[in-house]
């Protein structure tokens, strides 16, 4: 009973040729007959295989897109930190970005890119900062005034936008002993103005986890900084408002526009103890354009996501796929090579797999028994391992009437060394073809538990990510950014393996000329 | 009807049971501790609830929590609950019960005719998922068979290569995704549909069938781009199979008009595969149908099924596992049969 071949769509390897294919000549009959022979054929002569793969063309397109993915794959474990995927689900990892930035290119495309300036973060320390970016960078100085150590923390931005910043922040760090530092910020404009911003001693901060370690964050909007603006109000020829610092300070003196050029912003700490040390400090100039890939509301960086998605897929699609599909094959030997009551009641066992109901049995079961990559894995294994067992048993039954099985039957092999030696080696070109194909399967199902909130939260996927954009309604809002990516990179990875696998299998399988 | 054809009806039916039932006890035992919990939680609800209504005067706080206990421990004694949930007696219960989506009430929904029991939410859930869903299975038929046969008279044309990548494609593509971007497409951007495709109306208006249908069509839309590439592409393979058997050479050899043989014999002949193949993909393809109205906010199973997930309403859940379950195998069931009616190797017996 051949009955189920919508699951072959695309894979025409034995079930359904008997339906679909009608052999149009002498040649193409006796092939059909001898499909396992071909693929002997084929593994014996590997290097024209791969001679014949690459002259097809959506094979290569299959294998470049796959060197994408394994190349992103690369990156996110020695390009990016590992903490990025630890602390996905931290929201204070990711608070120096901006919510819902589009990326920087999007100026590019009219209407859909918003004219705001680029995010900006400066960092003292030299890892993971935009600081050696253009003109800008951070210069740090120590000197000492009246026994007192005043460590200058200079950041040098050439401002060019012609709106100004929607906010500007200075975060610290620093080790501190009894008496606390104090901390100054001065800025330096264009035209050679100095403004003193800021002034005030550091306070004990109630996010430092350690109690040495002080953490602060200095906003725009803090009433010190309004104080002091008002003293700077008599250089502007026309109102400005103290309660917008961030408009003030990057505005001409004549008229209401942006002074373009170079600004510095100089933080200085005023240490009373030798053994106060400043750990770190940033500038963050708040604007709506950040990274390759923007960011999401929750402030992550959709570039990084993006990358950490890659390893994640191709491990959930080739695992899932390859173990599937070899349980599929020993089973479907079995149960074709022993015949009769085995091969009667595995079918049965088979038939009953095969009218599951996916979906909801994936919901019911990521719901109680656990949302882990792993679990999500094995649930997929347990619905994808049917039909190669179908195919399997009917090339099975062929194979076994063959004489050297026979024969070797006559010497006494037992049926496991027969199987082994005999059946598998002859079904393994076609499993290739057929583990590359059912790779999207296992992708696309992962990525739509993921989307209706069934995956696992814990770590950045593709799907997870669209979850994350449904929600926030990220489609009527417009936030094309967050929304095209993940779903491309799905698509793409499964076109990959698909390519891949039509090639090869219509390489063993000459009645399926080309896709 | 031969005694092979009657056999294989038997098979199947049986099978149908089988998977039913086991999906059935899968499910119970999953869920089983869980409802449970969920069961005593509304109970001990409803017993301090009544007892504020009742206004009884209790000396302290100990003897007040003593009476609850004992009324608690009652009504649990009533229910039957003392037994654990996989003891026999209950477990049948429980398996009859959702059989017949007694399944008690939701926490957290109510249906449109204000009843909070889950069967009515269901029932009137299903419904609009089959409008849905049966809309777009005609569409995706019509259309991909139509195209399907053109191609096959084509074969290895530009258009015909072109469908294979399309096809591809779309199969790659995950629909619910795509639903997102037409939704960007068309509610954001250009503003010629709703972006959520609960009607506005009240379910009682006399145009509420036709706000239906509107908001329909963006969810419609979706689902018939990504699903008629696929259609055509087997039939393609199969009508083009067809075509180069004798006896439709022999026809164009008579000199019967193309159309006519394209379309009335050789797709005569190409049917029973075609259904089955069709029917099949589309009983795949439930699971996306879900999807798709949980993207677009459709106000049918699919979307119930996301919501209960998301506040943990197991009832419904329960509920809905079951009758989803059975419209699939309802619709497996059936094409079965067709094939089966149409296979002469299965009324042989094999």
């Amino acid at each position: 009973m051949s009955n189920k071949q919508a699951d072959n769509n695309n894979n025409n390897s034995g079930s359904n040729a008997d339906n679909i294919e009608f052999p149009t000549s002498k040649k193409n009959l006796i092939l059909n007959n001898n499909t396992s022979d071909k693929s002997i054929h084929n593994i014996n002569n590997n290097l024209t295989f791969i001679s014949e793969f690459i002259r097809r063309k959506s094979g290569i397109a299959g294998v470049i897109i796959l060197l994408i993915l394994v190349s992103m794959t690369i990156y996110a474990f020695f390009g990016i930190p590992f903490a990025s995927f630890k602390e996905w689900n931290n929201p204070n990892y990711w608070i120096d970005n901006p919510r819902l930035a589009s990326p920087i290119w999007s100026d590019f495309f009219g209407y859909l890119g918003r004219d705001t300036p680029e995010h900006l973060i400066l960092s003292s320390s030299v890892e993971n900062n935009d600081a050696n970016r253009g003109a800008n960078k951070v210069t740090i100085s120590t000197t000492n005034e009246n026994g007192i150590n005043v460590v200058t923390h200079s950041y040098h931005i050439n401002y060019n936008s012609d709106i100004p910043p929607n906010d500007f922040m200075i975060t610290y760090s620093l080790h501190k002993e009894k008496i606390p530092p104090a901390i100054e910020i001065e800025l330096i404009r264009p035209n050679n103005n100095k403004f003193d911003i800021y002034f005030d001693s550091i306070t004990p901060s109630i996010s430092g986890s350690n109690q040495s370690i002080t953490l602060g964050r200095i906003f725009s909007t803090d009433s010190l900084i309004h104080q002091k603006l008002l003293d700077y109000l008599k250089f502007y020829n026309y109102k400005q408002e103290t309660s917008k610092p961030e408009v003030m300070l990057f505005s001409n003196h004549e008229n209401r526009s942006i002074m373009k050029g170079n600004y510095t912003f100089n933080v200085k700490f005023y240490l009373f103890n030798n053994e106060d040390e400043i750990l770190n400090s940033k500038l963050i100039l708040g604007g709506e354009k950040f990274g390759l890939m923007g960011t999401d509301e929750l402030r992550r960086d959709l570039t990084v996501g993006l990358v950490w998605g890659a390893p994640v897929a191709l491990f959930i699609g080739l695992s899932v796929s390859t173990i599937s599909i070899v349980i599929g094959m020993i089973y479907g030997i079995i149960a074709g090579y022993k015949g009769k009551r085995t091969d009667e009641s595995l079918m049965r066992i088979n038939d009953i797999f095969y009218s599951l109901p996916t979906l909801p049995l994936l919901i019911i079961m990521s719901l109680f028994l656990g949302r882990s990559i792993f679990l999500i894995v094995l649930f997929l294994i347990f619905f994808g391992w049917m039909g190669t067992a179908k195919i399997s048993r009917s090339l099975a039954l062929q194979i076994k009437n063959f004489q050297y099985v026979e024969a070797a039957k006559l010497i006494g092999q037992s049926d496991i060394k027969i199987i082994f030696k005999h059946i598998i080696p002859q079904l393994l070109p076609l499993t290739f073809a057929s583990i590359a194909i059912s790779v999207p399967g296992a992708i696309l199902a992962e990525a739509s538990l993921s989307f209706i909130g069934l995956g696992d939260p814990s770590i950045p996927t593709w799907g997870q990510i669209l979850h994350e954009a449904h929600t926030a309604a990220a489609a009527s809002r417009g936030l094309w950014w967050w929304l095209i990516p993940p779903g491309m990179l799905i698509a793409l990875t499964g076109l990959a393996f698909v390519l891949i696998g039509n090639t090869i299998d219509s390489l063993l399988n000459p009645k399926m000329k080309r896709m | 009807m031969t005694s092979g054809f009657l056999f294989f009806l038997f098979k199947r039916i049986i099978n149908m049971f089988i998977v039913l039932f086991s999906i059935l006890v899968l499910t119970i035992s999953l869920l089983g501790p869980t409802m449970d919990n969920v069961i005593k939680d509304s109970v001990k609800y409803n017993v301090i609830d009544g007892l504020s209504n009742q206004k009884v005067e209790f000396k302290d706080i100990t003897e007040r929590q003593r009476y609850i206990d004992k009324q608690i421990l009652l009504q649990i004694k009533n229910l039957g609950l003392e037994e654990p949930w996989y003891s026999p007696n209950r477990f049948f219960n429980t398996l009859f019960k959702v059989m017949v989506l007694d399944l008690g009430k939701s926490n957290f929904f109510v249906s449109d005719s204000g009843s909070s029991s889950v069967k009515d939410i269901i029932i009137e859930k299903i419904p609009k998922t089959l409008l849905l869903f049966t809309t777009s299975t005609i569409v995706i038929a019509l259309m991909g068979v139509y195209l399907g046969v053109f191609l096959a008279s084509r074969a290895d044309s530009k258009l015909d290569r072109i469908n294979s990548i399309f096809a591809i494609f779309s199969n790659s593509i995950p629909v619910w995704w795509f639903g997102m971007i037409m939704i960007f497409i068309f509610a954001f951007s250009l503003n010629i549909f709703p972006a959520r495709s609960t009607p506005s109306t009240p379910p009682n208006d006399p145009f509420y069938f036709f706000d239906l249908l509107y908001h329909m069509t963006l969810p419609l839309i979706t689902m018939v781009i990504l699903g008629f590439g696929s259609v055509a592409f087997i039939v393609r393979h199969i009508v083009s199979g067809i075509l180069e058997e004798d006896f439709i050479k022999a026809k164009f050899a008579m000199g019967i008009p193309k159309k006519k043989i394209l379309y009335s014999h050789a797709l005569k002949n190409a049917a029973p595969p075609i259904i089955t193949m069709i029917g099949l993909s589309l009983a795949g393809s439930f699971g996306g149908a879900f999807t798709v109205e949980v993207v677009f906010d459709w106000p049918g199973m699919g979307k119930l099924y996301f919501d209960a997930i998301g506040l943990m309403d197991v009832p419904i859940i329960i509920g809905l596992t079951y009758v989803s379950t059975l419209i699939f195998l309802v619709t497996v069931f059936f094409i079965d049969i067709i094939y089966g009616y149409f296979d002469p190797r299965v009324k042989l017996n094999e």
